[in-house]
C-alpha cells in the first residue's frame, strides 16, 4: 500500500497463516493470478500476502479492498467468481462474503488505528494482516521505526528504560518478569560485549503466537530488539528461532536485509553513533531450548541444556557475557510503548499486569485461531464472546492454559482474569499463551497424561525429578488411564507432583507437574471414577470402554468383518455378539454399524 | 559474607557456595553430581536445602551465598526431597548391589543408607541396560548410570577427549559415545577417568582377576609380576589405610602369598627407560645443535599410554616428537620373556607376564598389535590397583598384617628415580638427574634432587636451565638454554601443544594423562581428589628420598643389563626390544 498508490483499482489480501496455508491459499494465489491475467487485470489488482488473520476456522481468507469484502473458505470456484463478478464487474459476490458482525471484521475496518476493537485489542498484532509482511516501506506507512528514530535522536538507553519500566511491560515468554527492570539490570554490567536475544523457539504444541507475530509483522520485532539494544549497550543481536517455521524464518530475513539497506541496522544507525545488527539462529526444535539459559547453550553450540540461576544471563549470560532476552511478544509491545507513551500503555489491563496478551485459541471452540485481549479480559470473553462457545451443543468443561507448564481450569473458574497473578492462583499459568477448550468429551485423566508424556519426552534430562519423577508420574497416569490405577496412585501423583514443583533445577521442570496438579484439583471425581469405578466419563480411554450390539442388529455381519480379532460371531440376519476378552476395542465395528446397533460404554 | 545456617554464624567469601559454607559449619550435605574442582552443575538435586524467602529448595552446589540469608539444611522438607530424589534415582538404576563390582565402593549406596532409605517408593521401568565391553579397557554399564555427568564433565573439559554425552531426552536420557556408538568405535583414549570419578558402577575396568587366577594356578605357567611405581603408594587404600600411606613391603608379601612365582618392579625398567629416553634426547640435541640438522623437538615423553593415543588421534603431526621409548610395562614384559627367561632358565611361552598399574590404559597398550617383541605378547595381563586389592581379599589375606617382604631379584632393583615416576614431573626429574651428570659430569643442581618448579599439582610447569661446565664430549651445549614443560591431565597437553603450534620452544615435555600423574590413574582407588593427589605424591617422594640409590644410571642392575645383554642404549637390542612405533589414528 505504500508504494504506487495511484494504478491499482483493487487491493486483495491473502492469508498466507499456517491454516490457510494448509487449506491451499497457495492454490488459491496461482488461480487468483491466473484468473486476473485472463481479464487483463494483473496491473489494475494488487496481491498482498499477510501472517495469520486470526479467523482459521473460516479460511482461507480474502480480503478485497477499498469495500473491505471479506472473502472466506475460498475454492477455485469461489476465486474465478469473485475475479469476474467482483474484480471486473464491481459487484461483491455475496455468497462468499463471511460473517459481517465479525470482531476481526471491525478491527480490520480501521487498520492502522490501535484502540478497542470489540473484546481484542491489537498491539503485538496491530499490524499483522494489514501489512505487506515482505515490504518494508508497508511497515514505514504505520509508523514503522519512528519509535527507534524517536530513542535515537532525543532519549538515552536511560530514558528508554525508565519508560519500559513505567509501562508495566511483563515478559510475555510465562514467567512473567519485568521487563524494564531486566533491561536495567542488563544495562547496569559493565562489559565490552553485551548480546540482545529475541526468543522465538515456541514449542507448546499447538502455539503458534510467536509464529504469526514474525510471519506477520516481522519489523516490528527487529525494532523491538534494536531499541533494547541501543537501551542495555549492546551491538549485537540474536533471534533463536525454531528450524520448523521456514516461512517466518524468510520474512525475518528479508526484513533484516531492508533494515540494513535502509540504513535501520548495521553501522552508525540512522547517522547517529549506535552501530547495531542482527543475526539468525536456528533451532533445532528442542522444547528445553526455550528455557533461557539452554537457548544460550544451544546457540553456544552445546546440547541445550538449562544451568542453574544465578547467575542470571543479565550479569553472565551468552558466552558468559552480559545479555538481555526477551521474547517476541515482548519485543513487539516495544516500539508502541515508546511512540505511544508508558503513561498510555499503563492504562491498558490490570492492576499488576498492563497491555495485551496474544492467545492461540484452540480445540472445542467455535473460532478457532489467534487472538490477542487486553490483560484483565475473563476467560469466559475469550471462550464463549470471541471463541463463539462450545460447538455442538456441548458443554464447556474446561480451558487449559499455558501449554504443557499451565493447568486446566473447570467452569467456576471461566470469571478468571487474564493475569499473571490471578492465572496462577487459580492453579493455571500464563505461559506462552496456549489456549485449549475441552468440552464434555475431553477426559481430564487423559489430557493430563498427554501433557506429562510431552514433558518427560522434552525433559532435557539433566537434573532427577524431571527427568526421573515425570516418568513415574508418567507411568501412574498411564495405570490410571488402562484401568489398573489404585487409590494410593492419587497420593502418589500429589507427592511426586509437589517434590518436581520445588526441587527441579530450571522453570520447565518446576512446571511440569502442572497439568496433572491442576487437574487433580479440579477434576478429582474424575480421577477416582477411573480408578474405583473404571469409568471414564468422557469415553476416551479405551481400555475402560466396552462395547455391546443392541437389539438393533439386523445381523449383516459387517461388524464381524471389519473386527481385526475376529471377536465379533454370529450367522447372516441373526444378532451377533462381542466377546469381550477377545475384543480390543479398536472401534471399527461401532464406525462401522449402519444401523447404530453398536453401543459403547 | 554473613550468612546462617541452621541458626549457626558462618563467615565465608562472597562467591562461595552454600554447600562449602555448610562445610565449614561442619554440616555435611550429601552430594552425587558434584565434584570438586572438576563439576558443579546442580543436576542431580541430592544438595538440596532450604533457603529462607525461596521459592523453590535450591541446589547448594551451585547456589552462592549471600549477606543475611538463612539456610535450613536439616528440615523435613529438605529431607523428604533428598530422599524421594535418591528414591527416584534407585528406581531407575539397574544396581544389583550384591553382585556389583562397586559394592561397599559406592557413592549412590552410602548417600542412600545416609537418608535412611528403606524402601523405593516408586518404582517403573529400569534404564537402558546395555553393557558395552568393546573396549580393552573400560565397562560401561548403562543400566547403572544415574547420569550425573561427571564422566562427561571429565571427559569433555579435563581430557579434551569428548567421547561421553548426553544423548536423547527425558527418561530416555543416555549418557554415552555420539550416536549409541562403542566406546572402540569413537576417539576415546582410554584413560578411565570416566571410571575413575563414575559415583556408582557404571563404568569400571575390564577386569583381567579371572584369567590373573587362572594363571596362577596353571600348572606349567610360570607368573611374573610388575608393580607400578604408583600402586605402592595407593593399595593400602584399600584397605582402610589414609592416603599415602607406603605399602611397597606388605604388596609384595600379599602377592607372593596369592601365589604369583616372581615379584618384580616395574621401577627397574623404569631406570631403563631414563637412560633410553634421556639418551634419545640427548641424540636429538646433538642433531639439533651440534650437527643443525633438523630433527624433531621437543621430545615428548611415551610412558602414559593414554597420552599416546591422544597424540596419535588428534595431534599425529606430533609422532615424530614422541619418544620411541616403549613404556616401562612394555619394556619389562620385553625383557621379562627374553633377558630374564633365559637367564632363569624358563621357556619364554610358559613365562605369564601380569603388570599391576594405577592405570587402565595400561590395559589398551599392552593389546596393542606391535606389543610383540620378545616373540610373545609381552604383557598378558594388566590389574589396576583397585583389582588388586579385590584379589588380595579374596585370596583371604589380612593385608594390614602382612610383613614387610622385598622385591625378587633381578628385575626388582630400582632407584628413586623411578619410584617418582608415578608423580607429575617425576619423568621429567629422573631424567634431568641422569642427563645432566651426563652432560656435565655433576649432581643436578637442586636441594634432594628435586627440580622443584617441576613439582605439584600445577597443571602447566615450565622450567629453562642454562647448560654450563660440559664435558668435553658436550661441549657444543656449553651455554645452551634446556627448555621443557612438564603438564599432566590432557586437556593441558592439548594446551602445551597448540602453545608449541605458535611457536613455543621446548626441548623436552613431560606429559601424563591424568591428573597429578599416575599416582591419579584411572585405576587407583576412588574417589581420587587433590588431598589425596597431595598425600600419594608425598608418600612418593619420600620413597625416592628413602632410597640409597637416587638416579637411573647407578643401578647396578641396569649396568648388568647392558653389560650382560643389551649392550648401549639405542644399541640394536634395545631397538628392537624397548622402542616401539606409533600410529596415526582416525579421529571419530
Amino acid at each position: 500500500m505504500a508504494e504506487n498508490t495511484t494504478g491499482y483499482r483493487y487491493y486483495l489480501t491473502l492469508c498466507d497463516g499456517p491454516t490457510c496455508m494448509q487449506k491451499a491459499s497457495r492454490t488459491m494465489r496461482e488461480t487468483l493470478e491466473r484468473e486476473l491475467a485472463r481479464l487483463h487485470l494483473s496491473d489494475k489488482v494488487r496481491i498482498l500476502v499477510s501472517g495469520c488473520l486470526g479467523m482459521c476456522q473460516k479460511g482461507p481468507i480474502l480480503i478485497v479492498n477499498p469495500g473491505y469484502a471479506m472473502y472466506g473458505r475460498l475454492t477455485e470456484e469461489a476465486v474465478v467468481r469473485i475475479v469476474e463478478e467482483h474484480l471486473f464487474n464491481n459487484r461483491p459476490v455475496l455468497d462468499f462474503i463471511i460473517d459481517e458482525d465479525h470482531l476481526f471484521n471491525k478491527f480490520y475496518r480501521v487498520f492502522g488505528d490501535v484502540n478497542f476493537f470489540g473484546k481484542q485489542m491489537r498491539i503485538a498484532l496491530r499490524n499483522c494482516g494489514v501489512i505487506d509482511p515482505e515490504s518494508i516501506d508497508d511497515y514505514l506507512c504505520v509508523r514503522g521505526y519512528e519509535a527507534l528514530a524517536k530513542v535515537l535522536s532525543v532519549m538515552t538507553p536511560w530514558e528508554v528504560i525508565a519508560e519500559m519500566k513505567k509501562s508495566g511491560l511483563r515478559g510475555r515468554g510465562g514467567a512473567g518478569f519485568a521487563t524494564g527492570v531486566k533491561w536495567e539490570l542488563t544495562a547496569r554490567e559493565k562489559s565490552d560485549v553485551k548480546y540482545v536475544i529475541c526468543n522465538a523457539d515456541e514449542g507448546d504444541p499447538g502455539a503458534f503466537m510467536d509464529r504469526s507475530a514474525i510471519e506477520g509483522d516481522p519489523h516490528t520485532v527487529i525494532e523491538g530488539i534494536i531499541i533494547g539494544g541501543y537501551a542495555v549497550g549492546a551491538r549485537n543481536g540474536i533471534i533463536y528461532i525454531r528450524a520448523e517455521y521456514p516461512l517466518a524464518i524468510k520474512r525475518l530475513e528479508r526484513a533484516i536485509a531492508a533494515a540494513r539497506a535502509a540504513g535501520l541496522l548495521g553501522q552508525n544507525i540512522l547517522g547517529t553513533a549506535f552501530s547495531f545488527d542482527i543475526e539468525i539462529r536456528l533451532g533445532a526444535g528442542a522444547f528445553v531450548c526455550g528455557e533461557e539459559t539452554a537457548l544460550m547453550h544451544s546457540i553456544e553450540g552445546h546440547r541445550g541444556m538449562p544451568r542453574p540461576r544465578p547467575p542470571y544471563p543479565s550479569a553472565s549470560g551468552l558466552f558468559g557475557k552480559p545479555t538481555l532476552i526477551n521474547n517476541v511478544e515482548t519485543w513487539a509491545n516495544v516500539p508502541v510503548i515508546i511512540l505511544d507513551g508508558a503513561d498510555w500503555f499503563a492504562t491498558l489491563g490490570t492492576k499488576t499486569s498492563k497491555g495485551t496478551k496474544v492467545f492461540a485459541l484452540a480445540g472445542r471452540v467455535n473460532n478457532t485461531g489467534l487472538i490477542e485481549v487486553p490483560m484483565g479480559t475473563t476467560i469466559r470473553q475469550i471462550v464463549f464472546d470471541i471463541g463463539g462457545g462450545v460447538p455442538d451443543g456441548r458443554r464447556f468443561k474446561a480451558v487449559q492454559i499455558g501449554g504443557p507448564s499451565g493447568g486446566c481450569l473447570p467452569e467456576q473458574y471461566l470469571d478468571t482474569q487474564i493475569d499473571y497473578e490471578s492465572l496462577t492462583q487459580a492453579g493455571a499459568f500464563m505461559g506462552s499463551g496456549g489456549m485449549i477448550v475441552m468440552d464434555e468429551t475431553s477426559c481430564m485423566v487423559n489430557i493430563a497424561r498427554y501433557f506429562l508424556e510431552f514433558t518427560q519426552d522434552e525433559s532435557c534430562g539433566k537434573c532427577t525429578p524431571c527427568r526421573e519423577g515425570t516418568k513415574r508420574m508418567l507411568e501412574i497416569l498411564t495405570r490410571i488411564t488402562e484401568g489398573s490405577g489404585t487409590a494410593e496412585d492419587i497420593v502418589r501423583l500429589e507427592r511426586l507432583g509437589a517434590l518436581i514443583k520445588r526441587a527441579s533445577l530450571c522453570g520447565l521442570g518446576q512446571s511440569a507437574p502442572n497439568a496433572v496438579l491442576s487437574t487433580l484439583r479440579h477434576f478429582r471425581e474424575e480421577y477416582e471414577e477411573h480408578i474405583q469405578h473404571k469409568r471414564c466419563r468422557a469415553g476416551v480411554c479405551q481400555a475402560m470402554l466396552s462395547y455391546a450390539i443392541t437389539d438393533a442388529c439386523t445381523g449383516c455381519g459387517a461388524c464381524r468383518k471389519a473386527c481385526p480379532v475376529n471377536a465379533i460371531s454370529g450367522t447372516q440376519k441373526t444378532l451377533h455378539v462381542i466377546d469381550q476378552k477377545a475384543c480390543i476395542k479398536c472401534n471399527n465395528c461401532f464406525v462401522t454399524c449402519k444401523f447404530e446397533a453398536i453401543t459403547k460404554s | 559474607m554473613k550468612l546462617t545456617i541452621n541458626a549457626i554464624s558462618v563467615e565465608v567469601p562472597e562467591g562461595t557456595t552454600i554447600l562449602a559454607a555448610a562445610a565449614q559449619a561442619g554440616i555435611k550435605i550429601p552430594t552425587l553430581c558434584h565434584l570438586e574442582g572438576v563439576q558443579s552443575i546442580g543436576a542431580c538435586r541430592v544438595c538440596l536445602v532450604e533457603v529462607e524467602g525461596a521459592k523453590t529448595l535450591v541446589a547448594s552446589c551451585v547456589m552462592p551465598v549471600m549477606e543475611g540469608m538463612k539456610v535450613y539444611t536439616n528440615t523435613k522438607r529438605v529431607r523428604e526431597a533428598r530422599r524421594m530424589v535418591v528414591e527416584m534415582l534407585l528406581s531407575e538404576h539397574d544396581g544389583n548391589c550384591q553382585t556389583c563390582n562397586r559394592n561397599n565402593d559406592c557413592e549412590l549406596q552410602s548417600v542412600a543408607f545416609d537418608l535412611g532409605i528403606t524402601d523405593i517408593t516408586y518404582q517403573g521401568v529400569k534404564g537402558r541396560n546395555e553393557v558395552d565391553a568393546s573396549t580393552p579397557a573400560l565397562v560401561r554399564d548403562n543400566g547403572k548410570c544415574i547420569k550425573c555427568r561427571r564422566c562427561v564433565t571429565v571427559c569433555t573439559q579435563v581430557q579434551a577427549v569428548g567421547a561421553l554425552f548426553p544423548q536423547f531426552r527425558g527418561f530416555k536420557t543416555v549418557i554415552g559415545p555420539a550416536f549409541n556408538s562403542d566406546l572402540a568405535d569413537v576417539s576415546c583414549v582410554q584413560c578411565g577417568q570416566c571410571a575413575a570419578v563414575c559415583p556408582v558402577g557404571a563404568i569400571v575396568e575390564n577386569s583381567h582377576i579371572e584369567r590373573v587366577w587362572a594363571a596362577i594356578e596353571h600348572p606349567s605357567k610360570t607368573v611374573v609380576v610388575q608393580t607400578a611405581p604408583a600402586v605402592r603408594a595407593a593399595l593400602g587404600e584399600c584397605f582402610g589405610n589414609p592416603p599415602g600411606t607406603l605399602v611397597t613391603g606388605k604388596m609384595v608379601a600379599a602377592l607372593r602369598r596369592m601365589g604369583f612365582d616372581v615379584i618384580f618392579d616395574t621401577n627397574f625398567t623404569a631406570d631403563l627407560t631414563i637412560i633410553e629416553e634421556g639418551m634419545e634426547l640427548l641424540k636429538r640435541l646433538t642433531t639439533a645443535v651440534r650437527d643443525k640438522q633438523p630433527v624433531a623437538l621437543p621430545q615428548f615423553t611415551s610412558c602414559s599410554p593414554g597420552w599416546i593415543k591422544f597424540a596419535e588421534t588428534y595431534y599425529p603431526e606430533f609422532i615424530p616428537n614422541l619418544s620411541t621409548c616403549k613404556s616401562p610395562q612394555q619394556m619389562f614384559g620385553a625383557i621379562a620373556k627374553t633377558y630374564w627367561a633365559k637367564k632363569a632358565g624358563k621357556d619364554p611361552k610358559n613365562v605369564y607376564v601380569v603388570s599391576i598399574m594405577p592405570c587402565v590404559a595400561k590395559k589398551f597398550e599392552a593389546q596393542r598389535p606391535e606389543m610383540d617383541d620378545s616373540g610373545f605378547v609381552d604383557i598378558d595381563a594388566v590389574l589396576t590397583t583397585r583389582e588388586l586389592g579385590r584379589m588380595i581379599r579374596q585370596a583371604g589375606i589380612d593385608f594390614n598384617a602382612l610383613p614387610d617382604e622385598d622385591y625378587d631379584r633381578i628385575l626388582g632393583t630400582s632407584t628413586g628415580a623411578a619410584d617418582i615416576f608415578a608423580n607429575t614431573g617425576g619423568v621429567m626429574e629422573a631424567a634431568l638427574r641422569t642427563a645432566y651428570e651426563v652432560i656435565t659430569g655433576r649432581n643436578l643442581p637442586f636441594e634432594e634432587l628435586h627440580v622443584t618448579p617441576l613439582a605439584g599439582l600445577e597443571g602447566i610447569k615450565k622450567a629453562a636451565m642454562t647448560i654450563t661446565g660440559t664435558l668435553p664430549e658436550y661441549s657444543f651445549l656449553e651455554g645452551v638454554v634446556l627448555k621443557v614443560a612438564v603438564v599432566h591431565a590432557l586437556g593441558n597437553a592439548k594446551r602445551i601443544i597448540e602453545e608449541i603450534k605458535n611457536g613455543e620452544i621446548y626441548h623436552f615435555v613431560e606429559v601424563m594423562t591424568c591428573p597429578g600423574g599416575c599416582i591419579g590413574g584411572g585405576g587407583q582407588p576412588r574417589l581420587t581428589d587433590n588431598e589425596k593427589r597431595k598425600k600419594r605424591i608425598e608418600a612418593i617422594y619420600k620413597e625416592d628420598e628413602g632410597k640409597k640409590l637416587r638416579k637411573s644410571h647407578d643401578n647396578p642392575k641396569i649396568k648388568q643389563i647392558y653389560g650382560e645383554f643389551l649392550n648401549m642404549p639405542l644399541g640394536k637390542t634395545s631397538h628392537h626390544l624397548l622402542h616401539t612405533e606409533y600410529i596415526k589414528r582416525e579421529r571419530v
